[in-house]
């Protein structure tokens, strides 16, 4: 894990930054690369939907459903450009939009009655039943 | 929330250079809200916490850390480091690795035999012949050590023969097995393997009395669990040696210890083993290397150093759960040997967690959203939905580790 920083040049290390609007500095976009590198085994570009199932703290994580459906087939610069809502250097309204994302399942850019209805299932699991869910 | 929490007490352990992304991730809604009589759709739908601890799991995350192992440092070569680094090669392959070998093929022929004629010609006088055997095994063991050059130091009391108690050692590779057993004939608890192992297994190993268990099958749970309470019950058998982690790691970390050992009603004595990674990862990463391999390693590398520390038996104290009993213990190897704790449970890296532990996780997330000051408001919520929770939650959730009820459940 040690030789893959150089495997990454300056240009590209620059086009991701560029990518993700500078939302992480050049240092964490090395350490994202090796976390890349360690989560991709297979050394397709990609990482599986799998992978992340395989990381527990992600896979018991009530929303990690509605993730697994942005982060599916992503290459490096989307997911650095995935992970950059995340960054104290990001907008609030990047922030926003990106939990807007996450609600929005059917992706057409409205969140619908069924889209919300969707998060809270997700998020409350079996301990309410659809009435209350309804209803609140 | 006391996951980050655990998440950036760990991360520490990381190279200075890494970004700890942790420290960057919102920390929730902003607008405080005040406590409410009832759950409002507000509160409930602010993921951001939740989505922060996702985006903190993919980045880095305790699992994936307590079985890695250390990258082979190249060192600096330069004009003299360079040759010398060739010689040490040359030395370590080509003189030091015939002379082990050697060394452990005349232990063998040794060993096998005075076994094989001891184990058939004193078959009526038991008594003798188990003796005998301990001491073959032993001898075989410290062949087996030498033959990586260990150097070891023992602290503590040996450990005595005495019915109803067992040995607990966290577990970093197959030779943990050996170190172990060269001191004192041990009984262990090991996972069936295959090929050259495996047969040692069943041939040698049988007659100190270790028994076998498949991970992969769910009905060996009951039997194994059986078998060794009928061990730990004779007098004569040698004592017992469980490594209740389930799976090797890498020796900075330990995880969840399994409760099966501590159940069995006896005095547990816990060993604490650590390695010294100054000439070579003691790490077994069975995913990566065969053990024929990482014997090969260890072998062709300058020595293996390591610390046993042989602790003060514990008992099961009034009140006190088998589950408790396993985590203080856990806690007093993990504190002798230098080692963190993480709350994941071993099995973890052959299988995922079920969507049922996903649900519990739900109620971590609304209990965040509802804490405050003593009284959880969404149990109110839960009686009118008739549907029974674990005491866990209303209060006490947060004295538990959250992953504690999810994986010994």
């Amino acid at each position: 894990m040690g030789n893959t920083s150089s495997m990454l040049t300056q240009y590209d290390i620059e086009e991701v930054q560029q990518h993700c609007k500078d939302a992480f500095t050049q240092q964490e976009i090395v350490s994202l690369y090796q976390r890349f590198c360690q989560l991709d085994r297979n050394n397709c570009g990609f990482i599986p939907s799998d992978e992340f199932l395989s990381i527990p703290e992600f896979a018991v994580n009530p929303l990690s459903q509605s993730l697994l459906r942005m982060l599916d087939g992503l290459n490096f610069k989307e997911f650095v450009a995935f992970l950059s809502a995340f960054s104290p250097r990001a907008t609030l309204h990047h922030k926003i939009e990106f939990i807007f994302k996450v609600y929005d399942t059917d992706c057409n850019g409205k969140v619908s009655f069924h889209d919300v209805l969707r998060a809270l299932r997700d998020l409350t699991g079996p301990f309410m039943s659809e009435k209350q869910r309804e209803k609140l | 929330m006391n996951n980050i929490g655990t998440l950036k007490s760990s991360s520490s352990e990381l190279d200075l250079d890494r970004p700890n992304i942790e420290d960057y991730l919102p920390s929730g809604s902003t607008i405080q809200q005040e406590p409410h009589g009832k759950l409002l759709l507000h509160d409930l739908l602010n993921i951001s916490p939740t989505l922060s601890e996702a985006a903190g799991a993919i980045v880095d995350d305790s699992f994936t850390r307590c079985f890695k192992s250390n990258p082979p440092e190249p060192w600096n070569w330069n004009v003299y480091l360079f040759p010398l680094w060739c010689f040490g090669v040359v030395i370590r392959y080509l003189i030091l690795f015939p002379i082990r070998i050697l060394g452990l093929t005349l232990g063998w022929i040794i060993f096998l035999s005075s076994f094989i004629p001891v184990h058939f010609l004193l078959k009526g006088h038991d008594k003798l012949r188990r003796s005998m055997e301990r001491s073959l095994v032993e001898m075989m063991c410290s062949f087996f050590v030498a033959s990586w050059t260990g150097v070891v130091k023992y602290h503590g009391p040996r450990p005595s023969r005495r019915p109803k108690q067992v040995f607990v050692a966290n577990h970093t590779s197959m030779i943990d097995f050996i170190i172990l057993e060269q001191m004192t004939a041990f009984a262990v608890i090991l996972q069936k393997h295959p090929g050259w192992v495996g047969l040692l297994q069943s041939t040698i190993l049988e007659g100190l009395g270790c028994i076998w268990f498949n991970r992969t099958e769910a009905k060996d749970r009951e039997i194994v669990a059986k078998k060794l309470r009928d061990h730990v019950q004779g007098a004569d058998n040698n004592p017992l040696l469980i490594f209740p982690e389930g799976t090797c790691v890498n020796n900075h970390y330990t995880v969840m210890f399994k409760k099966g050992a501590f159940e069995l009603g006896c005095t547990v004595c816990p060993v604490a083993i650590k390695y010294n990674k100054i000439f070579v990862d003691a790490f077994w990463n069975s995913r990566k290397q065969s053990f024929t391999m990482h014997l090969l390693q260890l072998m062709t590398s300058w020595a293996v150093v390591y610390d046993v520390w042989y602790l003060e038996p514990q008992n099961l104290k009034p009140g006190e759960t088998p589950i408790e009993f396993a985590e203080r213990v856990r806690d007093i190897i993990s504190l002798r040997a230098g080692l963190k704790k993480v709350p994941w449970n071993g099995y973890l890296k052959y299988s995922r967690p079920s969507p049922k532990h996903r649900e519990r996780n739900t109620l971590d997330l609304i209990a965040v959203h509802q804490f405050l000051g003593g009284t959880c408001q969404l149990c109110s919520l839960i009686l009118l939905s008739n549907k029974t929770l674990p005491s866990q939650c209303c209060g006490d959730w947060r004295k538990n580790d959250v992953y504690l009820c999810v994986y010994l459940s």
